[in-house]
């Protein structure tokens, strides 16, 4: 299937979240983290921040915090099982901490294929506001593989 | 400030240890990524994979603490990867960095970081790139 380069220009929704400390402490522990800065509050206050750091990837997960994150690829007729992750890249601006209220806005950049089709990309810009001001912007290629 | 770290430099290795169901489960959950295709081994065989695999977002995480285990992480300001082979449940990957330019500024010098996972087999899953202004107030 080939997917209308017409999307190219669209935008989901603005999508809000207040980063908890609780979610923080479980990215660290899957990443397997023990610096204490991303997982004691007294720690990063020592360090100087006002509460825990967002870390640099965390950020990626924000756009996924809406009832069906996926449905903006489900709506373009794409299965999810045949989607992959191509690259994905991060600027950052400032940093975040717990208890920050950060608003994702997604926009579809570029969309193209490669092999005759077999392969589909769609690029994506993420900008990653706080109270409007920007904390980060994040670019995405994501691969859909039609068989 | 300055950087006494030059081109060529390498960080030290970071090994991650043995990436299992339970951490690609814990990932999910902390990150918010709920791809079943990386927590379902019958969604995975049903995609045409042999079993789950590690989220790339994971590995980008690994790459991170490599990153925030010697910068702070307020020196960061971009960091990039591509996705070039998929992780197997049961891998252990490794982490590397080298730095590849630095670039000396009146408000704190700019490095560029070259990064990359590795599986023990030499596959290469993630390749990318860090800049890190060293001395920056922000």
């Amino acid at each position: 299937m080939a997917i209308s380069p017409s999307i190219v220009g669209t935008s989901t929704p603005p999508v809000t979240m207040t980063v908890e400390r609780g979610r923080l402490q479980l990215f660290a522990k899957a990443i397997g983290q023990s610096d204490p800065l991303y997982v004691d509050v007294a720690a990063a206050r020592a360090a100087g921040h006002p509460d825990l750091p967002v870390p640099p990837t965390f950020l990626f997960g924000l756009e996924l915090e809406r009832p069906n994150p996926f449905a903006w690829i489900e709506e373009l007729g794409v299965d999810m099982p045949s989607v992959l992750h191509g690259s994905q890249s991060f600027d950052y601006t400032t940093m975040a901490y717990a208890g920050d209220v950060l608003t994702a806005v997604s926009t579809i950049t570029d969309v193209y294929d490669k092999k005759g089709g077999a392969l589909e990309f769609l690029d994506r810009v993420t900008h990653i506001t706080r109270d409007g001001d920007p904390i980060a912007t994040l670019t995405q290629t994501t691969v859909v593989r039609n068989s | 400030m300055t950087t006494t770290l030059k081109v060529g430099d390498a960080l030290p290795d970071l090994k991650i240890g043995r990436i299992t169901r339970t951490t690609l489960a814990l990932f999910a959950g902390g990150s918010g990524d709920h791809n079943e295709i990386h927590l379902d081994s019958d969604v995975a065989r049903g995609a045409g994979m042999e079993d789950v695999f590690a989220q790339g977002m994971l590995g980008m995480a690994h790459l991170s603490r490599l990153l925030t285990d010697h910068f702070p992480q307020s020196s960061l300001r971009s960091f990039s990867t591509r996705f070039a082979a998929i992780t197997p449940v049961s891998a252990e990957p490794t982490c590397f960095g080298e730095v590849v330019a630095v670039d000396h500024h009146p408000d704190g010098d700019l490095l560029t970081l070259d990064l990359r996972v590795e599986l023990p087999d030499g596959t290469v899953t993630l390749a990318g790139k860090a800049t890190l202004q060293i001395g920056s107030a922000s």
